[in-house]
């Protein structure tokens, strides 16, 4: 699966995107982001709270009980700040 | 000339012209009665005795920023009878006093034209994917979601 990652999550983890073969018991977007956050100290950092981790699944908001389903693309970063 | 309602989605580094952006919501037409613009501008500082804001950057996640914004503009649709909407978001890093974003809606009647303007800044600021950094003398933050506009985001229901 495609990962991106955005603003202070892209600085933590240190990189933009990555493809990742995800282990069978990750179904969830909350599964995905407490999988990442086992990866090393960048990824722990970027999800320490995950609570202010947003994510979007193929482009459209998810929430972290959405299933990843058929899903090829998935983002993760902080609340939006634009307008 | 068409009478079709024209809305328009638009991501782009380059500045806009918030005038000509109305106008060409308008031309031609003699159904509309009534068109609002908002800008949004990055604004000099907030924080009374800290370093003077130097400029923002605003990040972005190209594949859904557009397709987000345009999802706002069809609600913003189901919600008012438009006739128009223009929305331009900009990228890249501004200076104070420079153009961030631009929302442009035409209507028959003000109501609609005001309502769902202030509904389209509303959900952008917090449904948009966009991220501002901050850039001060000798540091660089991440500017925090404010609930404020979390609040303002849900008096639309």
């Amino acid at each position: 699966m495609k990962i991106l990652y955005f603003a202070w999550v892209r600085e933590r983890i240190g990189r933009e995107a990555e493809e990742i073969e995800l282990p069978g018991d990750v179904r969830t977007v909350g599964d995905l982001a407490a999988f990442l956050a086992t990866r090393g100290e960048g990824y722990a950092h970027a999800f320490e709270n995950p609570k202010v981790v947003r994510a979007a699944l193929d482009r459209t908001h998810a929430r972290p009980d959405t299933p990843l389903g058929t899903a090829r693309e998935i983002a993760f970063f902080p609340p939006m700040t634009g307008g | 000339m068409s009478t079709a309602p024209l809305f328009t989605v638009r991501i782009q580094a380059e500045d806009f012209d918030a005038a000509t952006e109305a106008a060409a919501l308008t031309r031609g037409r003699t159904d509309i009665g009534a068109v609002v613009t908002f800008a949004g501008l990055c604004r000099a500082d907030d924080a009374p005795g800290g370093a003077p804001l130097i400029a923002l950057t605003l990040e972005h996640y190209p594949g859904m920023a557009e397709e987000e914004m345009a999802r706002l503009v069809e609600e913003a649709r189901a919600r008012w009878p438009l006739t128009g909407a223009t929305v331009i978001h900009r990228y890249g890093r501004m200076v104070p006093g420079d153009n961030i974003v631009l929302v442009v809606t035409a209507s028959s009647h003000r109501a609609a034209a005001f309502e769902a303007a202030a509904f389209l800044m509303d959900w952008l600021k917090t449904r948009a994917p966009f991220w501002k950094m901050e850039e001060r003398e000798q540091e660089r933050s991440w500017v925090a979601a404010k609930e404020s506009d979390d609040d303002a985001a849900e008096r639309w229901g």
